[in-house]
């Protein structure tokens, strides 16, 4: 493997148990792996392997019962509460399948919430930042659209530009498209293509094993550990998937 | 997040749910409507009785008979019989810092004149009553030095009386009235001083010659009082004093000798007054106060609904980067907005409601102190009872907040 490739994320031997009443529920057994700056990552398993946990910890959102993590070269499972909520404000793009915009406010005012918790930015340098992530997934023309004005692939669409606004280190989407027809999967799929290509790491947690096809490597989970993980030599371009679509017919 | 970005998103969550946030203001605005109006009602209350008593003059001293009742203990007739001609002399003889002396004895009964009759006082006094209880003639003289000495059958009389008895007009002065049977005849008609803020009528009074009234109608020896007033209202104590060791001497009581008469004066009367008045004032602003206190539990409770609705809002901006201390700050802006709007408003319809009671004619005026502390007081509401549904939104753990439905 090319080892000069900058390590964005790093899992030691990370395990997160819970207890539920007297039993203690092994959610992660022990994960190790490294994804490099640059990398299209998708996340598969069965229900209830430890995805979504996984996700979590690779979010900040939730720290490891043993083990450690790096993100970015910064070790998270000490971190106070506050620390890490600044973690995720600077190096974190979150993708959720409810897409979980705030109701009636704007594209723009939804994309410039993750800068609202940021001081560096000023409101003229908040927007403008909005407006250019919301330019960056096709939504240009829709800035001063409430959410409840939009489809739910728009809605997704700003979604995923609020994950972009804050230049983060890595984006993370967890079933992404699950709320999705096809048609506006692979309109997702080719989003997320062509952030990758810019050079942006992601990480994409889904049901559907199809999708693996179109990112760059593949990491398969089992009861909290990890059953193969796999660099997909051959991406398939979700653009010409898209185009093969049938043209859904207007009754 | 910056405090202007926080307000925004409260005024914007307060606006989502005007009527939901209205009913929670309802609460302060009647809580601080009241409060205001109780602390108006209070201050005027006492500023008329200030007015009031100042009418009557604020130098004003008065030596009642018996000694001063403590713990209600009964004191025997006899010591209510210890003012007399004695004592007046020796006052008038021997004052310094008092400028008039007047005795005074008291009588209600019926004043009668023609088929007319009416329920009044008469007053029994000395020739400087008039310059101690500051009443003027308008019609008429008062009664002179002669009709002292001569206990002659005249008086004055107060509006009411007037109106009373001469229903159809005409000049009073020079007629002859009857009090208990006894004729007298009206002399000078007194300038209308008004009710005093008891709902007293001042102008229901006739005064003759104590001499008169003690000899011809109380047949008695004692003066129900003594009147006086001090140079100065600021030297109203050294005229205290004096009075004190004149009365001991003429009563003869020595060394450690109880005084057998009481001197209170006008001052101690207003500071009586006024304490009592502040007392009644607390009860009332208390009593409103705790409406204020149901009132912050109202918001309270909107408040936790509020948190519990937005859990998944708090879960994406936990999210997305923000700290506990950023979501607690979102709420407690949200409801401290809550509650001073509430105040504010509060604070106009208790400025509605003084205007309508001066308009009722109730004394009301509002102290600006009590609209600030009214401020303060919805401030600390909004921090008190908003601390707590904003330490539940702030402590939610953001994984199931966001998976919240
Ligand atoms: N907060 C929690 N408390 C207790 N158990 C939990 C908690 N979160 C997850 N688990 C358990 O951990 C295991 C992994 O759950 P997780 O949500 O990561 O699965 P998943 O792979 O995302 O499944 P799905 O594909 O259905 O979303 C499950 O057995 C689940 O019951
Ligand atoms: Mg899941």
């Amino acid at each position: 493997m090319d080892d000069k490739r900058k390590v964005v994320i790093e899992l030691q031997n990370v395990k997160r148990y819970f207890k539920v009443g007297n039993e203690i529920v092994k959610a992660l057994r022990g994960i190790t792996f490294k994804i490099y700056e640059g990398e299209f990552v998708t996340i598969q398993g069965t229900s209830g392997s430890g995805k979504s946990t996984l996700l979590n910890q690779l979010g900040c959102l939730d720290t490891p019962t043993e083990g450690e993590y790096y993100l970015d070269g910064t070790p998270v499972r000490k971190m106070s509460k506050s620390q890490r909520a600044k973690l995720r404000n600077r190096k974190i793009g979150f993708v959720f399948q409810s897409y979980n915009l705030l109701p009636k406010t704007t594209a723009v005012e939804n994309v410039e919430l993750p800068l609202m918790y940021n001081k560096k930015y000023n409101a003229s340098q908040r927007r403008a930042a909005a407006i250019k992530a919301l330019q960056a997934v096709g939504l240009g023309d829709r800035l001063e659209h409430k959410s409840n004005q939009m489809s739910g692939g728009q809605m997704q669409r700003v979604a995923i530009a609020r994950a972009l606004v804050n230049d983060p280190a890595v984006v993370l989407a967890d079933e992404a498209t699950g709320n999705l027809d096809t048609r506006t999967s692979f309109e997702m799929l080719v989003l997320f293509q062509k952030l990758h290509a810019e050079g942006r790491t992601i990480i994409f947690v889904t049901h559907n094993p199809e999708i693996a096809q179109y990112s760059s490597r593949n990491i398969n989970l089992r009861d909290g550990k990890v059953r193969e993980d796999t660099i997909n030599t051959n991406i398939l371009s979700a653009a010409d998937a898209l185009a093969s679509l049938p043209i859904p017919q207007d009754d | 997040m910056s405090i202007l970005n926080l307000f925004k998103v409260a005024i914007r969550a307060i606006f989502s749910n005007k009527f939901r946030s209205f009913l929670s203001m309802l609460g302060i605005i009647i809580g601080v409507a009241a409060v205001i109006i109780m602390m108006a009602i209070g201050q005027g209350s006492k500023e008329s009785v200030r007015a009031n008593l100042s009418q009557m003059g604020t130098n004003v001293i008065t030596i009642r008979p018996g000694a001063e009742t403590r713990g209600g203990v009964r004191q025997d007739p006899s010591a209510m019989q210890t003012l007399k001609q004695k004592d007046y002399e020796l006052i008038e003889r021997n004052k310094k810092y008092v400028t008039y002396v007047s005795p005074e004895v008291t009588s209600s009964g019926q004043a009668i004149y023609g088929a007319n009759n009416t329920t009044t006082s008469l007053y029994g006094a000395g020739l400087d009553y008039l310059n101690i209880r500051l009443w003027k003639i308008e019609d008429g003289t008062f009664f002179t030095e002669d009709d002292i000495r001569k206990s002659s059958k005249v008086c004055v009389v107060g509006k009411t009386v007037v109106n009373e008895l001469f229903p159809d007009g005409g000049d009073p002065v020079g007629k002859t009235i009857r009090f208990k049977s006894i004729p007298l005849r009206i002399v000078g008609i007194l300038k209308s001083k008004g009710y005093n803020s008891w709902g007293m009528d001042q102008d229901n009074v006739m005064i003759s010659p104590y001499t008169t009234v003690m000899k011809r109608i109380l047949a008695q020896t004692y003066y129900s009082s003594i009147n006086c007033s001090a140079i100065t209202e600021e030297l109203t104590d050294d005229a205290i004093a004096e009075l004190t060791n004149i009365l001991r001497e003429s009563h003869e009581l020595k060394g450690e000798a109880v005084d057998d008469f009481t001197i209170r004066s006008q001052q101690e009367m207003m500071e009586t007054m006024s304490s009592t008045m502040d007392t009644i004032t607390i009860i009332l602003v208390v009593a409103a106060a705790f409406s204020l206190l149901v009132a912050g539990i109202g918001i309270m409770n909107i408040m936790l609904v509020s948190v519990t609705e937005r859990t998944k809002e708090i879960g994406l901006r936990m999210s997305v980067g923000a700290r506990g201390l950023d979501i607690s700050n979102q709420f407690l802006i949200e409801s401290i907005l809550i509650s001073l709007t509430g105040g504010v408003l509060g604070v106009l319809v208790g400025w509605l409601g003084t205007l309508l009671c001066s308009s009722f004619g109730l004394p009301a005026t509002i102290p600006l102190w009590s609209i600030l502390v009214s401020f303060a007081v919805c401030t600390l509401i909004g921090v008190g009872f908003g601390y707590f549904p904003a330490q539940k939104a702030a402590r939610m753990d953001p994984i199931e907040a966001i998976r919240y439905e």
